[in-house]
């Protein structure tokens, strides 16, 4: 055994020099040799079909290479089928690839692209196409299609049942005290990171390279690979630089496959960068929602009967819906129980995972309802959830592998200072500001990949280490979490270990999704480093010039770079004693991880409480978030400082979901009313109060080998709707539509 | 330390030849060295910046103006490259944050924001970091509401806003 000493440590980033000096090369960075410039040019009306394309003009502009439509592009070679691409297989966001023929099922689907040699040249040709259309009639609203609304068998790529049941809701409802049907709404959400999708590829014969924006670099290889035609080791992605992802980097979208068509076609290496705006109509999208929930509990609260239907708009080619229903299917206990999930066909893309997808949705409409339960029925909110506290996974009856959400309730409340809050609604006021204090319960399942992650540790005999997985780090700290990982199993000073990672030539990791990157990823890293000391142990324990010699392997310890007797730590040597007496320059060992078989006997989820301190100023109805404290229980930290920092990202997402964040589709345009920044707000600094956060540490042996639950997303799920709670607080009055805006509260 | 508020080279009222459509030559001094291209008039400094001089810390987040990304100095003033044509800024002092640090040694709102963790995924970062200094400079740091507002033209989607502001307030503290 190793002693623990990098691991936890709130350890500065170690790509935090390139970050702060523009070092730091992303997707678009990539200047190539006469490198040509791409843009898409998507469909004006929503549905349809193209009457014509006029290239003339836009050919006469200077400096335009091609032009590709759906008449001159070759065909793609196969259609994968979506799979979430935490699976590990081709994962394209949607089952349509455009520009294959005439039809238009969504505004903004690619019609044309364009390319020049210069970005301007390209961008200026683009306007210059004329695209005729015949439009037909479009439904792209809830309003629009709810009368065509229908029960899928499976949403969410076929891996969640459209309907879930237990016990007897019907007999649940009968036998409460108390019921309570509410019904939520939930505008679109965009994901807009900062960094705008962007892929630059080159061919080498036949050899392709793509420098791509992803959170798998593995997903895009097999992507465009299964689309192209091409087997995978002929695909080579780099990505070792994201700017943010939040889900719309998770599966894979036409762009880096007709960034490798266009390319192809003009026999230069092409940049494809989504413009902002194409950002809203390319990378998929959190679907506008309506949410049902009819519940019953009796005088203690107690819940007795729950039923969460939600109805929401997916594309014309998938059953996709984020699955709302989960997490609050599983947080609380429940005998009867009934979700079902019920979809329209629209003409928009397919919807995609947005951090949190279906918990931050599902969460909100759960938790507002148990907070009017509590206040209807004058029980705490915090007293309300501990009396509903389950201690297996409902929907299965499994015990939870670790849980911890009890401490998180008492942590958080002791550090949010919930015991000054007096129940009755406008009983707190600073000047004229009405105060509210609002909480709700995180959850957030612990995925596992559906086949063997791997990496690769490599020592040398100057004492540093290398390790290496095909992750690319989107700003969640993977390569600083992992260098501490390796640390540790190699008894090794963090500063003499490095990890690399972005690049498919590196040893197979699933997309980073789900939350599962710091799981699964650690369970590989671990893996191989700890595989390449057993090895470099027992080396030395049958080298007769080592001091080690003869020694039970298991009695060796290793520390400071040094392999010695746990016992008597004098006896020993370094690896570099080792490695140099046996004219070795480096050692190596590879590793694999699969979710151990026992994982399905457990329920696995990280879990979280959220409380928020609201301000709502009553003659202009602005809500402003005062503070916001979240405690969590993510099994162990890899890493203090960026686990807080991405716990806290999450909480301040929920802000932005609670009181910003709005698309809406212009139902006789049939687009989005908000494609840029200005329309479609994000939380600015002047939005984001100062956040506290608690990281409840609970030992997990279940989940993966270093007992990691992840922090990514759990952050984001009851932080909307502690500040809708503490909004209802305030003022007295529940909205149950996100975003809370100024009209709702005037 | 302090962003170099550096004269203005351009003459005061100087009346502009016409240029364009077609590539000229321009002359750009950025962060203490002059480059000399060819570029459409059209061209934005960011785009100059990053296709044609191959400095890429400027980041182009929207090229509408709304997010920050871009954010560079030109005369020590904080502009949005997207939103500036390139042959404007001729005559002009075009400071990027690869002209930030001394050689090896960061700026002290560089080490600042890698201290405090005040970003993730890093891509907004050269424009908090060019807002930061110049916000020092400009006297907008007083109190965390003056930071809050006149840092809202960056937008972090990561959301590491608490830890811009701790950066902010260290470097602060250190100078004054």
């Amino acid at each position: 055994m190793t002693t623990t000493l990098a691991i936890g440590q709130p350890t500065n980033r170690v790509d935090g020099r390139h970050k702060v000096t523009g070092g730091a090369h992303y997707s678009a960075d990539m200047l190539l040799g006469s490198m040509a410039y791409a843009v898409l040019v998507g469909a004006r009306v929503p549905s349809g079909r193209i009457t014509g394309i006029d290239t003339d003009e836009a050919r006469q502009a200077g400096g335009v290479l091609a032009i590709l439509t759906h008449e001159n592009l070759p065909r793609i070679a196969a259609q994968p089928p979506l799979i979430p691409s935490l699976a590990g297989m081709p994962a394209p966001g949607q089952t349509f690839f455009p520009l294959q023929d005439e039809v238009v099922h969504y505004a903004g689907q690619p019609v044309a692209v364009v390319v020049a040699d210069t970005l301007e040249r390209a961008q200026h040709a683009g306007a210059l196409l004329r695209v005729s259309y015949e439009e037909t009639p479009s439904v792209t609203t809830i309003d629009q299609g709810r009368e065509e609304a229908y029960e899928p068998e499976a949403i969410f790529a076929g891996f969640v049942p459209g309907r879930n049941t237990r016990g007897d809701v019907d007999a649940g409802l009968a036998q409460a005290d108390v019921r309570i049907d509410a019904t939520y709404t939930f505008a679109a959400n965009n994901h807009n990171p900062i960094e705008p999708s962007a892929t630059t590829a080159a061919w080498d014969g036949d050899q392709l390279t793509l420098h791509d924006a992803t959170q798998g670099v593995a997903a895009t290889q097999l992507t465009v690979a299964a689309l192209l035609g091409l087997t995978p080791s002929k695909v080579r992605v780099l990505s070792h630089y994201v700017g943010g992802s939040f889900g719309c980097k998770a599966m894979i979208w036409a762009h880096p496959a007709l960034a490798a068509l266009a390319a192809r076609r003009v026999g230069r290496p092409v940049r494809l960068a989504l413009t902002r705006e194409q950002m809203f109509t390319s990378v998929g999208h959190r679907e506008e929602q309506e949410q049902r929930i009819t519940l019953g509990a009796d005088k203690e609260g107690r819940l007795t009967a729950l039923r969460h239907h939600k109805l929401s708009p997916t594309s014309h080619f998938d059953d996709w819906a984020e699955p709302s229903l989960g997490v609050a299917s599983q947080i609380y206990a429940c005998k009867n129980y009934e979700g079902i999930y019920r979809l329209i066909r629209a003409n928009t893309m397919t919807p995609t995972f947005m951090r949190a997808p279906g918990e931050a949705s599902g969460m909100f409409a759960l938790e507002s309802t148990m907070d009017d339960l509590a206040h209807q029925l004058g029980i705490d909110p915090v007293e309300l959830r501990l009396r509903n506290y389950s201690d297996t996974d409902p929907n299965t009856g499994n015990p939870w592998s670790s849980s911890g959400l009890r401490e998180c309730y008492q942590r958080g409340a002791e550090r949010f200072g919930w015991q000054r809050r007096n129940p009755e609604p406008r009983s707190h006021r600073d000047g004229n500001r009405l105060i509210g204090y609002g909480m709700a319960t995180a959850g957030y399942p612990v995925y596992g990949p559906n086949n063997p992650q791997r990496a690769r540790a490599r020592l040398y005999a100057d004492g540093t280490a290398v390790v290496q997985a095909a992750t690319p780090d989107f700003g969640t700290g993977v390569a600083t979490v992992m260098t501490q990982v390796t640390a540790d199993a190699l008894g090794l000073p963090v500063e003499r270990c490095r990890f690399e990672g972005g690049d498919t030539t590196l040893p197979t990791i699933a997309a980073a999704v789900g939350s599962s990157g710091a799981g699964m990823i650690s369970a590989a890293v671990h893996t191989a480093a700890s595989n390449l000391r057993d090895q470099l142990i027992a080396q030395a324990v049958t080298d007769t010039q080592s001091p080690l010699h003869g020694a039970d392997p298991g009695a060796v310890t290793v520390r400071d770079g040094r392999m010695m007797l746990r016992d008597a730590p004098e006896t020993g040597e370094s690896y570099g004693d080792l490695l140099h007496r046996n004219f070795l320059p480096d050692v190596e060992a590879a590793g694999s991880w699969s979710p151990s078989p026992q994982s399905t006997r457990y329920g696995m989820m990280t879990f979280g409480a959220q409380f928020a301190e609201v301000a709502v100023d009553p003659d202009l109805g602005v809500a402003r978030v005062r503070r916001m404290v979240g405690a969590f229980a993510p099994g162990r930290v890899l890493n203090a400082k960026t686990a807080r920092s991405q716990l806290m990202g999450g909480m301040l997402w929920g802000l932005g979901q609670a009181l910003l964040e709005a698309n809406f589709m212009d139902p006789r345009r049939g687009r989005w009313v908000a494609s840029s920044l200005g329309d479609y707000l994000v939380p600015v600094n002047a939005d984001a109060p100062e956040v506290e956060i608690d990281l409840i540490e609970v030992a997990d042996d279940v989940v993966n080998p270093l007992g990691v639950k992840g922090v990514g997303e759990v952050g984001q799920v009851g932080a909307a709707a502690a500040i809708a709670n503490a909004i209802h607080h305030a003022t007295g009055r529940r909205i149950r539509k996100l975003p809370i805006t100024i009209e709702d509260l005037l | 330390m302090s962003a170099p508020h550096v004269p203005s080279r351009a003459p005061a009222a100087a009346v502009l030849p016409e240029r364009g459509p077609d590539p000229v030559t321009v002359t750009l001094s950025v962060n203490g060295a002059d480059h000399t291209f060819d570029i459409e008039p059209r061209v934005s400094l960011l785009d100059a910046l990053r296709e044609r001089l191959a400095m890429t810390g400027a980041k182009k987040g929207c090229d509408q103006g709304t997010c920050g990304a871009c954010t560079v100095w030109v005369d020590g003033r904080r502009v949005l490259a997207c939103l500036t044509l390139a042959i404007a800024c001729e005559g002009r002092e075009v400071t990027t944050v690869e002209g930030l640090a001394e050689g090896d040694e960061l700026h002290a709102m560089q080490s600042a924001f890698i201290e405090q963790d005040a970003f993730q995924c890093g891509y907004c970062t050269p424009g908090q970091i060019m807002s930061a200094v110049a916000l020092l400079n400009e006297g907008h740091a007083a109190d965390d509401a003056e930071i809050r507002e006149w840092m809202s033209g960056n937008i972090c989607r990561c959301a590491a806003y608490p830890h811009i502001r701790a950066a902010i307030r260290t470097v602060r503290d250190r100078t004054t």
